[in-house]
This record gives structure tokens, C-alpha cells and sequence, in this order.
């Protein structure tokens, strides 16, 4: 017990040494120092790679006189993520964005230590006094996605290749299967669960699988090009971005993309953090807000699939129409929103259940 | 004519200095790499080597270099004792997956639960978990003859599925909204493996480092068995007819590896990491190998190789957040440690000769 006591005196006392230290350095500059830490490198061409274009963006958008961008790349998440933020925030960073789920306990204890400096978790759930969260309805995007798949496939196969099993990825294949569903009842969906974000090589593995199996469409949770490269191997089959617009594979096999865009966020939060308004808040934004956006969809799309898609998009954006609305079933047949009843964000944000009508079970 | 003769023995003095020298051309060679990508070759290789220790925030960094060298020094001293007797364990990474599983296993079984003994059991039990785990590659050595480099290589794969099984099966927390990952062992009391010394960066893990290079030096120096290693690796025929019994020796090997690697991600998983993820490995037991051979197979040559890798991580990541060097360039960087070490190790083990040419 009393090694205990001493533990946490001591602790204080860092803590006290830390937050003197962050505070003078903070002082010593004009700058608003802004720190961002990814989980991939900063050239992935999905996830990693749109933060930084986003962070980017921020910079150009505010202005390089007054902001001052650091980043870390490829940071793995756990301890060593810790450091990368502590790192940032003694050499006097005002604003940390910490980019994937896994950052999220560490965040907290960093968040903890420096009181005085404002930090911005994506994707997670826990908060602070001074800890966001920020995360987009991707689900929103998968919606239009899935009108498009349902539309375009002619072996009525869609495969899906799936990365982690959280609520995040099961929502997207959810609101891509109810879209294609409703344009093409036949269609059947063929799941692949990498438990990773982005593996090239086992990406491609997948969607030469998923192609072996019929699948004339493959949809994409993880973060790399190789499963479009499969595709345009093999020929008459279509995929889209993921993360990023992956323009270099349009206009097939990439027919449109799922886009992060957090620039209009970061942009927000950077100035709120310069005009003292910044406060913690947890934040879900989407089409509407310009956090999800469409990528161009191209000719090899007909043009009534596309008009079809764009009003999909119009009507989400606008609020008319959300992607999770009644009449569903859950997989085991039991209801789950009525007719006409529109999901609700808690029900949303756990969700670890497939809809009614896809097979195999959410590994857990 | 330049030529390598091989040296009848290999020379004692440059055996210590080639490390020194190794990094010493890795920091020129370094410097050169990171002045061709435009940045100033001084302040980056300051930055790594010098700031972390040295610098305006070495109050954070010091320890920082015990919690990354901590895990690094426990496996590599594990992994010398088979490597001085030939016998090649590569799948650290896996028992050290193994340990953190069955460590974390036994504190959220019993969480919430307070109790003194939880700790030790999770420290018994993250032992056990990589003992096992490197007992298969073994008992199928003794037994079938198999290679045990492929099989304990294999096994990190195995085990990196089971952690993932475990993170979001499982292990996953309760109250954690369907995401991945356990709970946080940090807000579990009894089960926290804490700073000894708040702040120092000694957590229980550094400690169990420093006791384990101890034990090594005397198993190696006083103990007949540290005597059979070191004369299986260096005349395996000399050795059968003194009596070593080989099967025995790669048991021992092999086991005492795994329980010390196990250990490494027991101490992490409940301390630095705090929570079985689905990424919770990062390669502690591949470098660990680069730590073994950098220090030498000796446990205070592992010791001081553990810090200066840990110290290249550190001051890597400094760079990069700093200078804004590319992460690529830091792993070449670290890369390049390796391979100047083996590359001097040639003067070690032979001896450079110069003549005139055949005619002259």
C-alpha cells in the first residue's frame, strides 16, 4: 500500500513536470502546432494517406504563417503510439489528431498527462475533458455502393472483403446488402474477414478467391489498391475506392469510390483550438456534412444506375433517407425496425449482427 | 592483390570493438542517407542518438528507453543461450504472444477480483504460456527431427491468429460497445504491472530483464550447463563424448526462451500495452534476434545492445516527428545496424592480406 502512495505522489509529480514543460514550449511559439499520428504510412493510398492529404489540406486552408503541422507515420498502436503523442506534446504540440481505433486507450493516458493540450481521436468511443471523438457514417457511402453493385453484377456475387470485425466494417456490409438487395433481389453476398486494415498481399489473396467464386463485384473495407489490381487482372470485374478516390483504376475496374474527407473537420477543430473554442465533443458526421463523400462515377456505370446512385446520395445527404430503415430483419429472423422506422445511433455504433438475408456469422 | 585469410582463432580484441565500429560507419552511412533526402545529417543522427538521452526532454525519453529495452533484452537473452548451442528458436514473437494470452487470461478471469497473488500468477502463467509455445518446435525436434527454425517460424503465425480470435472473441471487453481488445489491465489494481519507481520507466518487466542477464552470466560462466551450451555450439561431436545429451540441451534451450519471452509480453500486457489487441505484437521477437548477435551472445553485450536498439527506436521516432524523415528511412537506418555489424564481423574472423599481384 505505501508503495502504492509513493507511486502516485510521484506520479503527480511528473505529471506536474510534464504539463510545465508543455505549457513553456506552447508559450515559446506563435504557431498552433498540430500533430497527427498514422497508423500506415503516409503513401498507402487509402486511410493513412487521407488524413495526411486532409492534414495537408488544413495547413493550405489556414495557413502555413499560423499553423505548424508534425506527424508520425506508421505508428503501431499500443505503447508505442503513446510515446509518438507524448513526443508531440512536450515539443509543444496544441492539437494531437490520433487516426485509428487503436489509439484510443492510449489517447486517454496521453490525454491525461497534458491537460492543456486538446486531442482528437477518430473512430473510437471513450472521451475526455480534453479527448474528442470524431468518426463519419461510412455506412452512408456503403449505401450508394451497394445500389451500384446490386445494379451491376451479372453473376449476382458480390464479394466483400471485409478487415476487422467491429461494428464499423459489419455496418457497412449491412447497409451495402440491404442497397443491392432492394435494386436486385437476387443478389448474394460473399464475405472474406482479413483482420487486418491493409495487407496487399492478402487482399489481393481475397479477391482472386472471391473472383474464383463468382464474384463479378468486389466491395472493400480494407486500405490498399491490390484488390482493384486483381480485378483489372481478371477481367469484368468491377470494385471502388476505399479511403481514397484510387482514381489511377478508373474508369474500370473502379467504377466510384468511398472518400474520407476530414479536411472541413480538421479545418474546424485546428481554428476552434486558435480562437479558444475547442471543446470535447463526439461527433458523427456524413454525407451532408462532407465527411463521406462519392467518387466520381465513371461510364463504365450506365447512365440510369448512376442517376439512380446520385439520387441515393442526394437523398442521404439531405436528410430524407437513411440507409437503416424499416422494414429489417435481423439474420436470425427476428425484427429489428419496423416499417418506416429509422435506426437509431446507439443500436448503430454497436453494431455486431448481419441483416437478414446474408449468410455466415460476424466472427466474434 | 587483396585477399581474406581466415584467422586460426578469432581475434578477442576485435570482437568487442567491432559493435562500437559497426555503429559508428552505421552513423556515417546514415548520415549520408538522410543528407540525401535533404535534411541536416548532424541534427538527425543528434537527434537519435544524442537527444533522447541527453536533451531538453531526456526526463521522459530515459525511461522510455527502459520500457522499450525491457522486453527486447528479456527475449534476446532467452534466445542466446540456443543460439550459442546451435539451436535456432526464430519464433520468439509467438511465445511472446503466448505469455501475454495466457497472462492477461488469468487476470480477466478473475477480474474484478482484488487480490495480492493475482500479479504473481499472471507472472507464473505468462512463463508457462511461452514455455509451452516453444516446447512444440522442441518435442518435435527431439522426437521427429524436424526444424525447428521453420516450426517455431510457423508458430508466430499461429499464435497471431489466436491473439486475434482472443481480442475479439473471447478476451474482448464486455463493456467495450463490440469493438476489439480486452479490458485495460492499467485500471485493474491487482493486475497492473506498475512502475516500481514512478516515472523511472522500471516496471516489474526491466527489473525481471536485469535479473535474467545476472542468472545468464552465472549459467554461462559457473554452471556446467552454461559450459555444455557454449561447447555444443562450438564442437557438437566434443560434446556428445563429454556426455552432453543433445535432446535435454534443446529442451532447456528452447523452454527457457519461450518462459523468458513469455515473460516479456506478460510484463508488456499488463503494463505499457495494457490490453490484448488484435495488434498487440510488434515485433519485439524478431528484433530481439538483431539485439542477440549485436551484443553478442553475451548477456552484458545484450543488455547494452537492447538500450542502443531501443535508443534507435526512440530517437528514430523523434526524427520522424521532429525532422520529418520518413519512417522507411529510420527502418533502413536501423537495417543498416545490422548489416555493418555482420559486414566488420569478416575482420573478426579473418584477416585482411595485401600483395603485389601472383607475378611480383
Amino acid at each position: 500500500m505505501l508503495l502504492k502512495k509513493r507511486t502516485f505522489l510521484a506520479g503527480a509529480a511528473t505529471i506536474a513536470a510534464l504539463t510545465a514543460l508543455s505549457t513553456g514550449a506552447a508559450l515559446a511559439q506563435d504557431k498552433t502546432k498540430v500533430g497527427f499520428i498514422y497508423v500506415g504510412p503516409i503513401n498507402d493510398g487509402g486511410w493513412s494517406q487521407h488524413h495526411h492529404e486532409s492534414a495537408l489540406k488544413m495547413v493550405e486552408e489556414i495557413g502555413e504563417d499560423k499553423v505548424e503541422l508534425v506527424y508520425q507515420e506508421n505508428v503501431p498502436e499500443g505503447p508505442d503510439s503513446e510515446r509518438a503523442m507524448t513526443q508531440m506534446a512536450l515539443q509543444g504540440a496544441d492539437i494531437i489528431f490520433s487516426t485509428s481505433f487503436g489509439y484510443m486507450d492510449p489517447t486517454l493516458n496521453v490525454a491525461g498527462k497534458f491537460p492543456d493540450v486538446k486531442f482528437e481521436h477518430a473512430t473510437g468511443y471513450k472521451t475526455s475533458d480534453n479527448m474528442s471523438a470524431y468518426s463519419a457514417r461510412f455506412y452512408e457511402g456503403r449505401a450508394v455502393q451497394g445500389t451500384i453493385a446490386g445494379r451491376m453484377t451479372q453473376s449476382n456475387i458480390i464479394g466483400y472483403i471485409a478487415s476487422v470485425p467491429i461494428p464499423e466494417v459489419v455496418r457497412g456490409i449491412n447497409s451495402a446488402y440491404i442497397h443491392a438487395k432492394k435494386v436486385n433481389p437476387d443478389v448474394e453476398f460473399k464475405i472474406i474477414w482479413l483482420y487486418t486494415w491493409m495487407d496487399p498481399a492478402k487482399e489481393a489473396d481475397a479477391a482472386k478467391t472471391l473472383i474464383d467464386q463468382g464474384a463479378d463485384v468486389i466491395l472493400q473495407h480494407t486500405d490498399s489498391t491490390a484488390p482493384l489490381a486483381a480485378a483489372k487482372e481478371a477481367g469484368g470485374v468491377i470494385g471502388f475506392g476505399q479511403a481514397g478516390d484510387m482514381a489511377d483504376y478508373a474508369p474500370s475496374p473502379r467504377v466510384s469510390s468511398i472518400i474520407d474527407n476530414w479536411a472541413p473537420y480538421y479545418i474546424s477543430r485546428v481554428e476552434a483550438v486558435m480562437d479558444g473554442s475547442w471543446e470535447s465533443h463526439s461527433v458523427w458526421e456524413g454525407i451532408g456534412d462532407g465527411m463521406v463523400g462519392i467518387g466520381e462515377i465513371t461510364d463504365a456505370v450506365p447512365e440510369d444506375v448512376k442517376a439512380e446512385a446520385l439520387a441515393m446520395k442526394d437523398a442521404i445527404a439531405s436528410g430524407e433517407y437513411h440507409p437503416f430503415t424499416g422494414p429489417l430483419k435481423k439474420q436470425d429472423g427476428s425484427d429489428w425496425l419496423a416499417e418506416g422506422e429509422v435506426a437509431d445511433d446507439g443500436t448503430l455504433a454497436g453494431m455486431m449482427f448481419y441483416v437478414e438475408g446474408i449468410e455466415g456469422s460476424v466472427p466474434q | 592483390m587483396i585477399y581474406l585469410e581466415k584467422r586460426p582463432q578469432p581475434a578477442r580484441a576485435l570482437s568487442y570493438v567491432t559493435p562500437v565500429l559497426a555503429v559508428l560507419i552505421t552513423m556515417v552511412a546514415g548520415g549520408l542517407l538522410f543528407a540525401i533526402l535533404g535534411k541536416d545529417p548532424v541534427e538527425a543522427i543528434r537527434t537519435i542518438f544524442w537527444d533522447p538521452v541527453f536533451g531538453e526532454f531526456s526526463f521522459y525519453y530515459r525511461p522510455q528507453l527502459l520500457v522499450k529495452g525491457g522486453p527486447l533484452i528479456l527475449i534476446a537473452l532467452g534466445l542466446s543461450l540456443g543460439f550459442k548451442a546451435g539451436i535456432w528458436n526464430i519464433g520468439a514473437e509467438g511465445q511472446y504472444i503466448m505469455g501475454a494470452v495466457a497472462g492477461a487470461g488469468v487476470a480477466l478471469a478473475l477480474y474484478p477480483l482484488e487480490a495480492w497473488w493475482i500479479f504473481p500468477l499472471m507472472v507464473i502463467a505468462g512463463a508457462l504460456g511461452g514455455w509451452a509455445w516453444a516446447m512444440i518446435p522442441a518435442l518435435l525436434k527431439v522426437k521427429f527431427g524436424t526444424n525447428e527454425i521453420l516450426v517455431s517460424l510457423m508458430l508466430v503465425y499461429v499464435a497471431e491468429n489466436f491473439l486475434k480470435a482472443m481480442a475479439i472473441g473471447a478476451m474482448k471487453n464486455p463493456e467495450g460497445f463490440g469493438f476489439p481488445g480486452s479490458r485495460n489491465l492499467q485500471q485493474y489494481p491487482s493486475a497492473h504491472n506498475t512502475e516500481i519507481i514512478a516515472g523511472s520507466g522500471m516496471h516489474w518487466g526491466v527489473a525481471a530483464a536485469f535479473i535474467a542477464a545476472i542468472m545468464a552470466y552465472i549459467l554461462l560462466n559457473r554452471h556446467l550447463l552454461g559450459f555444455q551450451i557454449r561447447l555444443t555450439g562450438e564442437a557438437p561431436r566434443a560434446a556428445r563424448f563429454s556426455g552432453v545429451k543433445p535432446g535435454r540441451l534443446v529442451l532447456f534451450c528452447m523452454g527457457t526462451a519461450g518462459a523468458l519471452a513469455g515473460l516479456a509480453g506478460m510484463f508488456e500486457v499488463s503494463g505499457p500495452a495494457g490490453q490484448i489487441t488484435t495488434g498487440f505484437n510488434v515485433g519485439y521477437g524478431f528484433t530481439a534476434i538483431i539485439v542477440a548477435f549485436l551484443g553478442r551472445l553475451h548477456p552484458i553485450g545484450i543488455v547494452l545492445a537492447g538500450l542502443l536498439m531501443a535508443l534507435t527506436y526512440i530517437g528514430g521516432e523523434a526524427a520522424q516527428s521532429t525532422m520529418q524523415l520518413p519512417a522507411a528511412a529510420i527502418q533502413v537506418f536501423q537495417g543498416m545496424l545490422l548489416f555493418f555489424l555482420l559486414a566488420v564481423d569478416v575482420l573478426t574472423n579473418y584477416r585482411i592480406r595485401i600483395t603485389l599481384g601472383e607475378a611480383a
